[in-house]
């Protein structure tokens, strides 16, 4: 394990960090918003595929850059930072890992190639209830001659309302398995949802979806530990974002207590509030150090992934929280203003802190697995 | 990662001398009562640890990154890091515990003359003087700055006036550095750094009890100590930046050693391991108590946080990056963590951590209350947690002062 990058590694944060800042300003989640995108940016998705964005955790042998887990958590932190709408963690991320993970050679030569490309967006299909909750899969795979008709209904499926491909967890022999499933497929039905955060997300429900046995990964029932091992990944890769957006909310608020006067002071001259920064200060860094962490264990092959990632994700959902709050806060009334940023970033943090479990589902897990 | 193949070389030399000289009873957990502070008045009960303390001064090892000349190690940051991890892989007990190698010497090493140094280091690193601290005064903790302690110009020698307060083991101590006042007509400039033999007349301590049951610290009057002038650190008024450059000595020692969180009390067990015992666990195997499973399970990730933030700060330092900002913050968040661990296992415990002493509780536990109010020091030594905040606030965020 290493908090140090590489000069390549640095590089590639460098760019994603200049790219998110001249691309994808907050200015641009504000424009979908308003025009009621749903966070569908298919402008902003040919640049990423144009950067080589997408395939950042494939093998170059499929047409990727294969920079790993820490190189894929700079380009996360990066667009966290703008809190720009992307398909990343669904498709460079989870998409790659799911195939990269699980997927058969064929598999593997079917859709690495194309989500390297961009030309292939992918979204996990998972959660079926109002809270992260992987061991409730009530969704259904039932055998069908040469494949399986699915059906059950998913909650809040994160770019499931452009996806081409989804990642469908059903029940099946007992266990989980994963089920790759075009959105055309007949039976599927896509509602798009206008979400708090802008970013969209997608209502779905199987209405015995016929999918092929070649379309599985893996084997039926057994696919508890590649789905742990992606929601690892993806919890580590949303931490990174999260990690970007504190830090960007934190300076923002760093700068207005140093422009902004009462009393015929600057407000950051008030103890009450310099001491609340420091706190704030605080906690990003010991964030910070728990991300980097986590990114390299995923790397680096270690066997406490899990623990890191629950680490890093409940972490990052503490810090994120208490900081956009006092993002608002420390702003005052223009905080609490359309117009500003303060409410974007708040709107981003609660769903973000949300997604794959918030820090009580995680400090519950970590609970679990230090055995008590 | 240049020196790489090198620290392989350093790691076998150290992995194989620890292995030759480090005594077995030197690699099982301690307790408050085995800590070896040295100076004049130690007294060894374990033959082993004397031994231990003299093969580890003698290789400078005491002070890994002190140069050979002073008797310190010579390592390179990366070799002591090595050398750490090597004494951690057999568990090894620290051989001294010292306010000269984690505050005294290293400021020295940075302020001292010549003479000095090659005068006081040596007998730091053999653990043959101990050292306490003159700085707080019953009229100055926070605002350290307006010290009273007057020191006076004799011509031959210096003359010293006045009180000190919660000097640290004053008692037992064989030098004392000290903060003192050498010109009243300015506040931070009028402050010199001197350093004298606690034996010298007109020197007296009276300890004080702490709300934990013992007295680690004194009061300590001065009257009319004379102090040879060779004794003076840089230049006259000119103490207050080796006083401040001390401090951050001081702190990083403190967040770096976790407070003691060795000898915590209740043996190595972590809050968890005793509120499974005390408490019991559902079916699941979860703790009973969810509340206080919750509480635990944040402590011991921020805690985790806590270590990877030191490991980073390390790293960071190793490649040559500025880790000011990230040091900044240990002291702080160590003080708060150490807090939230005893309190946490005193819960735990329940009524067996509500005992104070005889019969009917086990030292562990009896330990484990007392380093729950030991720790409530931890947010006011070595500069108070606000005063910490007030440093991060203006040093790294850049916060202006009010006017
Ligand atoms: C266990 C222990 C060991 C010690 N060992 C030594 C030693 O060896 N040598 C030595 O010289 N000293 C030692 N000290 C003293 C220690 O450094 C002082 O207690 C400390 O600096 C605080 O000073 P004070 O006690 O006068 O509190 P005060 O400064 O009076 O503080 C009282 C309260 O006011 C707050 N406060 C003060 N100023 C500010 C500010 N500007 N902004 C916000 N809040 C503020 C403080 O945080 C605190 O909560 C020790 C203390 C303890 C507890």
């Amino acid at each position: 394990m290493t908090f140090i990058l590489t000069e390549d590694q640095q590089l590639l944060r460098d760019t994603a960090i200049a790219f998110a800042r001249d691309e994808l300003p907050i200015s641009r989640l504000r424009d979908l918003r308003d025009q009621a995108a749903n966070g569908v940016d298919a402008e902003a998705r040919a640049k990423l595929a144009e950067l080589g964005f997408f395939g950042v955790m494939i093998p170059e042998a499929h047409g990727g850059s294969d920079f790993g887990m820490v190189g894929m958590g700079q380009i996360m932190e990066a667009q966290g930072r703008t809190l720009a709408a992307t398909p990343l963690l669904q498709t460079a991320l989870i998409g790659a890992s799911v195939l990269g993970l699980g997927g058969s050679d064929a598999q593997k030569d079917a859709w690495l190639g194309k989500i390297a490309s961009g030309e292939t967006a992918t979204a996990l299909a998972l959660d079926e209830g109002a809270h992260h909750n992987p061991d409730a899969i009530a969704t259904t795979a039932t055998e069908d001659g040469e494949g399986y008709l699915l059906s059950g209904a998913k909650r809040f499926v994160p770019n499931g309302q452009f996806a081409d491909l989804f990642l469908v967890v059903a029940r099946a022999n007992d266990g989980l398995s994963l089920f790759l499933m075009p959105k055309d497929a007949s039976g599927l039905s896509v509602q798009s949802l206008n979400t708090l955060d802008a970013h969209g997300a997608a209502d779905l429900t199987l209405d015995n979806v016929r999918i092929d046995a070649s379309a599985m990964i893996g084997q039926a029932g057994e696919a508890s530990t590649l789905i742990d091992a992606v929601l690892d990944r993806a919890r580590i890769g949303l931490a990174a974002e999260m990690l970007g957006s504190a830090s960007m909310a934190f300076e923002m608020t760093l700068d207005y207590l140093q422009t902004r006067k009462q009393f015929g002071q600057l407000i950051g001259s008030f103890q009450g509030l310099q001491h609340r920064a420091a706190i704030m200060f605080t906690e990003l860094e010991l964030l910070r150090s728990s991300v980097g962490a986590a990114l390299s264990a995923v790397d680096t092959g270690r066997n406490d992934v899990a623990e890191l990632a629950s680490l890093a994700k409940a972490r990052a959902a503490d810090t994120l929280h208490l900081i956009s709050n006092e993002c608002v806060q420390m702003h005052g009334g223009i905080g609490m203003t359309d117009a500003h940023e303060a409410g974007f970033v708040l709107k981003r943090a609660r769903v973000a802190e949300a997604l794959y479990g918030g820090a009580g589902f995680h400090r519950d897990r970590y609970a679990r697995l230090n055995g008590f | 990662m240049a020196d790489g193949a090198a620290h392989d070389t350093f790691r076998i030399e150290a992995r194989n001398w620890l292995e030759e000289n480090c005594p077995p009873s030197m690699r099982t957990p301690m307790s408050d009562a085995d800590v070896i502070w040295g100076g004049k008045g130690q007294v060894f009960h374990n033959p082993e640890a004397k031994l231990w303390l003299e093969r580890m001064g003698e290789k400078g090892w005491t002070a890994p990154e002190w140069p050979r000349e002073y008797g310190g190690g010579g390592l390179s940051r990366g070799e002591a890091a090595v050398l750490q991890q090597e004494l951690g892989r057999i568990k090894a007990r620290p051989p001294l515990f010292s306010f000269g190698l984690w505050m005294f010497g290293p400021a020295l090493l940075e302020f001292g003359s010549e003479e000095q140094k090659k005068r006081f280091l040596p007998d730091i690193v053999m653990g043959r003087t101990r050292w306490c601290q003159g700085y707080s005064e019953p009229g100055a903790g926070s605002d350290l700055a307006d010290l009273q302690t007057k020191c006076e110009d004799k011509g031959d020698h210096y003359l010293i006036n006045g009180q000190k307060v919660w000097t640290s083991y004053a008692n037992h101590a064989d030098w004392i550095f000290c903060l003192v006042r050498t010109d009243t007509s300015v506040k931070h400039g009028g402050i010199s750094f001197i350093l004298f033999d606690m034996k010298s007349e007109g020197v007296e301590t009276r300890p004080i009890l702490l709300i934990s049951g013992s007295s680690p610290f004194c009061e300590t009057f001065f009257t009319d100590v004379k102090v040879p002038k060779d004794q003076l650190v840089g230049e006259v008024n000119g103490g207050w930046t080796i006083a401040k450059r001390l401090l951050q000595f001081e702190r990083q020692s403190i967040s770096a050693s976790g407070f003691g969180a060795s000898t915590a009390g209740a043996g190595a067990l972590g809050p968890h391991d005793i509120a499974k015992a005390k408490i019991g666990v559902n079916s699941d195997g979860a703790l009973a108590d969810g509340d206080l499973r919750g509480r635990i399970a944040k402590h011991l990730m921020y805690n985790k946080a806590f270590g990877l933030t030191v490991r980073r700060s390390t790293e960071t330092a190793k490649a040559g990056g500025d880790i000011g900002p990230t040091t900044s913050i240990l002291k702080y968040c160590g003080a708060k963590l150490n807090q939230d661990k005893t309190e946490l296992v005193v819960e735990a415990l329940g009524a067996d951590g509500l005992g104070w002493s005889g019969d009917g509780f086990d030292k562990d536990e009896l330990d484990a209350t007392r380093a729950m109010l030991r720790a409530k020091g931890n947010s006011i030594e070595g500069g108070t947690s606000e005063v910490n905040l007030n440093v991060i606030a203006k040093r790294v965020l850049g916060l202006r002062e009010h006017q």
